[in-house]
């Protein structure tokens, strides 16, 4: 989902920096106002974002003979919200952006927009509305769409950019999601496979924190049910 | 189930989908060492290609020129990710295991100190 430095037009690049630009601001008060107002979370809210860190680093090969990377953003937005994600995200494409070349200063916007923006509020809606349903299926769910989103975002934003002389947007767009989303689907499963894993390992030992914030049912009798 | 073999369960299906990505990844990629390109620069050269005449107008301010520096710098990446992950897990795990001490309120002992 990375598009490289300079391969956006600059006015595209300028339009996608200016919308991604409040959520971030936005983001970085959220983070504040968390560790402020719920200071035990912090570690979590570290976990979170190591945890989009480590995920955004590693290329996975897919069943199209292509590799690409997961997102890691789709369980800090269910931890934390999107808002938090949004800044987290940004961080790390900032880094990746300076120091490994991948990304770029020019794209941050568009970049930021698709990972740290429409993937954590789409895996947040998923969350949302699935957990009640059933509370793993919820999280498998929303994670996996959280890095298909971030990907189908990164195809429009190219689409946008370079229509294709014959077919127009949607031609574009097709060639794009061609490139991007069956190779994504598999190391979506993966994301969502590992995020459930995650949970579960944080449920038992960082249950009152989950509570707090809300990912875990308050009225817990006891895990030891499950057991 | 215990919860231990569900766990285990899903660590288990994590390396079953990605040993049947890799699979059948390689069996359309044809192998080779150019296999398993990344998606993010097959997408840049379809840009490449299909707009001939678009040059990228910004350059990163730092490129690590060799491949083998690059993944070098990917895995650092995922290593640092990787500590600081374990490190707070440990930290959550250590705080449960204690008796209650809400987190993030000073510690007596720093008075002490």
């Amino acid at each position: 989902m990375h598009i490289a430095e300079g391969f956006l037009p600059p006015l595209h690049a300028a339009a996608w920096t200016l919308a991604a630009a409040p959520f971030v601001i936005h983001g970085g008060r959220a983070v504040a106002r968390e560790r402020r107002e719920r200071p035990e979370t912090t570690l979590l809210l570290g976990a979170a974002g190591a945890f989009t860190f480590l995920l955004s680093a590693i290329k996975l090969p897919s069943i199209t003979g292509s590799s690409s990377h997961p997102t890691g953003v789709g369980l800090g937005a269910i931890l934390f919200r999107p808002p938090v994600m949004a800044f987290l995200s940004t961080v790390v494409l900032l880094f990746q952006a300076l120091l490994l070349a991948h990304g770029g200063l020019t794209t941050l916007g568009a970049n930021v927009f698709s990972m740290g923006i429409v993937g954590p509020w789409a895996a947040y809606a998923a969350w949302c509305s699935l957990r009640r349903l059933n509370r793993t299926a919820a999280i498998f769910v929303a994670v996996a769409l959280a890095d298909l989103a971030t990907y189908a975002v990164t195809s429009t934003q190219l689409a946008l950019a370079f229509p294709d002389p014959a077919t127009g947007f949607g031609g574009s767009l097709v060639k794009f999601l061609g490139v991007f989303a069956v190779t994504q689907v598999p190391l979506a499963v993966v994301e969502g496979l590992l995020a459930i894993l995650v949970l579960r390992v944080l449920g038992d030992i960082a249950r009152p924190e989950l509570e707090r914030l809300g990912v875990l049912p308050t009225a817990a009798p006891a895990p030891e049910a499950v057991r | 189930m215990s919860r231990r073999a569900v766990n285990g369960l899903l660590i288990l299906a994590i390396v079953a989908v990605f040993g049947v990505a890799l699979v059948l990844g390689t069996e359309r990629g044809g192998g080779g060492p150019d296999s398993f390109a990344g998606s993010d620069s097959q997408a840049m050269e379809l840009v490449e290609s299909t707009n001939p005449s678009y040059a990228a107008w910004f350059e990163p301010l730092f490129r690590p020129e060799s491949s083998q520096v690059e993944s070098g710098l990917f895995a650092l990446q995922a290593g640092l990710g990787g500590i600081a992950l374990g490190y707070l897990v440990g930290r959550l795990h250590e705080r449960r295991r204690r008796p209650v001490q809400v987190a993030g309120e000073p510690v007596e002992t720093a008075e002490q100190a």
